[in-house]
């Protein structure tokens, strides 16, 4: 009875020795993984340069509507009258009626400002981040219209089902303090 | 000034042009007579960094509380309650991200890639459960994991699973750890969060393949107990192995066992095991010499196994982005075909030489070949592992429930006559109280 004893005592002993070790190694790994410190925490922007708006954006998302939109930055815009963002390749008119516009949802708004000039706004509410306006006003217009993700729809999946499934590696971790990478600002278009 | 109204036929004539590459001014932003100012672009902020550290506080108390109900409480009730707040907190209002399942590729990939850092959260969800499991064993699959909860609510008329097969099917969790840790580390995908079985649920939507995965699952869990948990789950694997130092740990029963046999089949996780029998011959010579063999063997198994794996290392390769890329564009050039991929026409249109990209899927092989070898020498180490464990021999005189199998939910407590005898001793007991209190 006293060797087994001994056994159990020593057994636990050992127990507690690895469990230490255990803690130290929690301790230490966390310390030097998170000391690193680029950042509290990340979440998921396209480089608006690499995108290619293929339109996996709006099928790919977790999300039933996906939390990616096109935005507008606007002191790039042309403000043309005939904007290749907003109407169809071959109009039947140049009015706003759904059939002219290349918008499956008719989510851009198309206000004048001053002859000749239109402004041209995204209705997030509409926008389904297909990319078709994006891909037009690249390649014709100034590319003013880009995708990104839309912060406070998106819900920072841990891996972006869209990142793993866009052609043109567009997709990246940002520090969550910076979460936009947009144009015509620091990173510049 | 002269503007787009020049006929957007004209202008598509010029097509052929990608998308590719920098913007071009094509039409100056007009200087406006109107007093018109140009808009700024919206950036809606993401959730606030103070809510994560909210997470971090929830994740802490309800690990707390799964401990005091698990060992100290020794509540079922208590359990089933935190494990539908958990469901509620965790799965359905943070929506399943981040989790300490998916954060072992996090961590992974913080070890192999430096420009990438643990956030906190992240870091906080990895690590925590492991310390608790050090203490108080699994109590994050008892009451805190949403996956672990979703299930253990479906389960209503629980099968016994064969004993024999537990172990084996066990065997799929270390693959599915090893190879996210492989996917990870390469850079290459996060499969745990891609193939999350359930997370469409808490987010009531997404891709249709996972939902029929989640629902298959839980119609298992009718009758499995927590198929996800005891079969798949990489953490689980973790968890087992953290709960093997545990401090303390759940029994059956609060007191002395009786050995009454009340609680054999109380388990739905397979996680008691039975007094060894009293008539149980000692190992003799066979027993032992089998062990012996074994042990020697174990070197053979992890060869093996680290050979097998690495005969798939090209087919894990493909997860990654630049081998697939590389493979595809020399495939399209070799086959002279005219119509190429989004992906290597986008890679075309940058024009960087294709001779480094193929330097790069090389390198990008090369680390697989080399994880596919560890990962298969992990895997025939753990097979072995097993083997060992089976053939070895141990006595246990009571009901004993075996710590690292068991989720601490609680179930088997009120099949112990002892805990029931407890329970109206606790329940009487502030009438004895008072009772002391008036005398
Ligand atoms: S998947 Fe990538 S390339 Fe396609 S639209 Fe989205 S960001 Fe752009
Ligand atoms: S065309 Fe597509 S991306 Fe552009 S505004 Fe419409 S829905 Fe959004
Ligand atoms: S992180 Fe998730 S929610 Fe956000 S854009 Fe990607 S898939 Fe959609």
């Amino acid at each position: 009875m006293v060797s087994s004893n001994q056994e159990f005592t020593r057994r636990r002993l050992l127990k507690d020795g690895f469990r230490n070790v255990c803690i130290l190694g929690i301790g230490g790994a966390s310390g030097i993984l998170m000391a690193r410190g680029q950042t509290d925490q990340y979440c998921w922007q396209i480089d608006p340069q690499k995108c290619i708006a293929c339109g996996n954006c709006a099928t790919f998302c977790v999300l039933e509507e996906s939390a990616v939109k096109c935005v507008q930055t606007y002191a790039m815009c042309g403000y043309c009258k005939l904007c290749t963002g907003f109407f169809d390749p071959a109009p039947n008119a140049l009015n706003t009626g759904a059939e002219n516009q290349l918008c499956p949802t008719g989510a851009i708004i198309r206000t004048f400002v001053e002859d000749p000039y239109y402004e041209y706004t995204i209705d997030e509410s509409l926008c389904i981040g297909c990319g078709k306006c994006v891909k037009w006003c690249k390649a014709f217009g100034n590319g003013s219209f880009y995708l990104q993700v839309r912060h406070d729809r998106c819900v920072n999946c841990n891996q972006c089902a869209i990142a793993a499934a866009c052609p043109s590696e567009a997709f990246q971790r940002v520090p969550a303090d910076q979460p936009y990478l947009l144009k015509g600002t620091n990173h510049s278009g | 000034m002269i503007h787009c109204t020049r006929a957007l036929p004209f202008l598509i004539l010029l097509v052929g042009v990608s998308c590719l590459g920098q913007d071009i001014q094509r039409f100056p932003p007009p200087d406006f007579e109107s007093g018109y100012e140009f808009p700024v672009t919206t950036t809606p902020a993401p959730r606030a960094g103070t809510l994560n550290y909210l997470d971090v506080a929830v994740l802490f108390m309800a690990l707390s509380l799964a401990s005091y109900l698990a060992l100290i409480k020794r509540s079922r009730q208590g359990i089933f309650a935190l494990t539908i707040f958990s469901l509620l907190y965790f799965g359905f209002y943070r929506e399943g991200c981040v989790c300490s399942i998916g954060a072992i590729q996090n961590v992974t990939l913080a070890l192999f890639d430096p420009s990438y850092s643990v956030p906190f959260t992240v870091a906080v969800f990895f690590f925590l459960p492991l310390l608790f499991a050090l203490f108080f064993g699994r109590v994050f699959c008892a009451g805190v994991c949403p996956l672990g909860a979703i299930q253990d609510m479906m389960l209503i008329r629980p099968v016994k699973i064969p004993h024999w097969l537990l172990p084996a099917l066990g065997l799929l969790a270390y693959l599915y750890l090893g190879v996210a840790i492989l996917f990870a580390a390469t850079g290459s995908a996060f499969i745990i969060c891609e193939y999350d079985p359930f997370v469409t649920f808490f987010r009531l939507a997404g891709n249709r393949n996972i939902v029929i995965l989640g629902i298959s699952l839980l119609v298992i869990s009718l009758f499995v107990g927590r198929p996800y948990c005891l079969f798949l789950c990489p953490y689980g694997v973790l968890l087992h192995h953290f709960t093997r130092l545990t401090q303390w740990q759940v029994t059956v029963s609060p007191n002395e066992c009786l050995q009454c046999q009340l609680c054999e089949e109380a388990c739905p996780f397979g996680a008691i095991d039975p007094p060894t029998p009293k008539g149980m011959p000692a190992p003799n010579k066979q027993d032992r010499f089998r062990l012996v063999f074994l042990i020697l063997l174990v070197p053979i198994f992890i060869a093996v196994g680290g050979w097998v794996a690495s005969l798939a290392a090209d087919s894990f390769s493909r997860m990654h982005f630049t081998v697939r890329l590389a493979e595809q564009i020399a495939w399209e050039d070799a086959s002279e075909v005219d119509k190429f991929t989004e992906a290597s026409q986008v890679f075309r249109d940058t024009g960087q030489p294709k001779e480094a990209l193929f330097q790069e899927a090389r390198h990008v092989r090369d680390r697989f070949v080399l994880g596919a070898w560890i990962l298969g020498g992990f895997l025939g180490l753990v097979i072995a592992g097993k083997l060992i464990g089976l053939s070895r021999y141990r006595i246990r005189s009571d009901y004993e429930i075996n710590a690292t199998d068991c989720l601490a939910c609680g179930r088997c407590f009120s099949y112990c006559p002892q805990e029931i005898k407890r329970r109206r001793k606790s329940k009487s007991a502030p009438t004895v109280r008072q009772e002391a209190g008036n005398g």
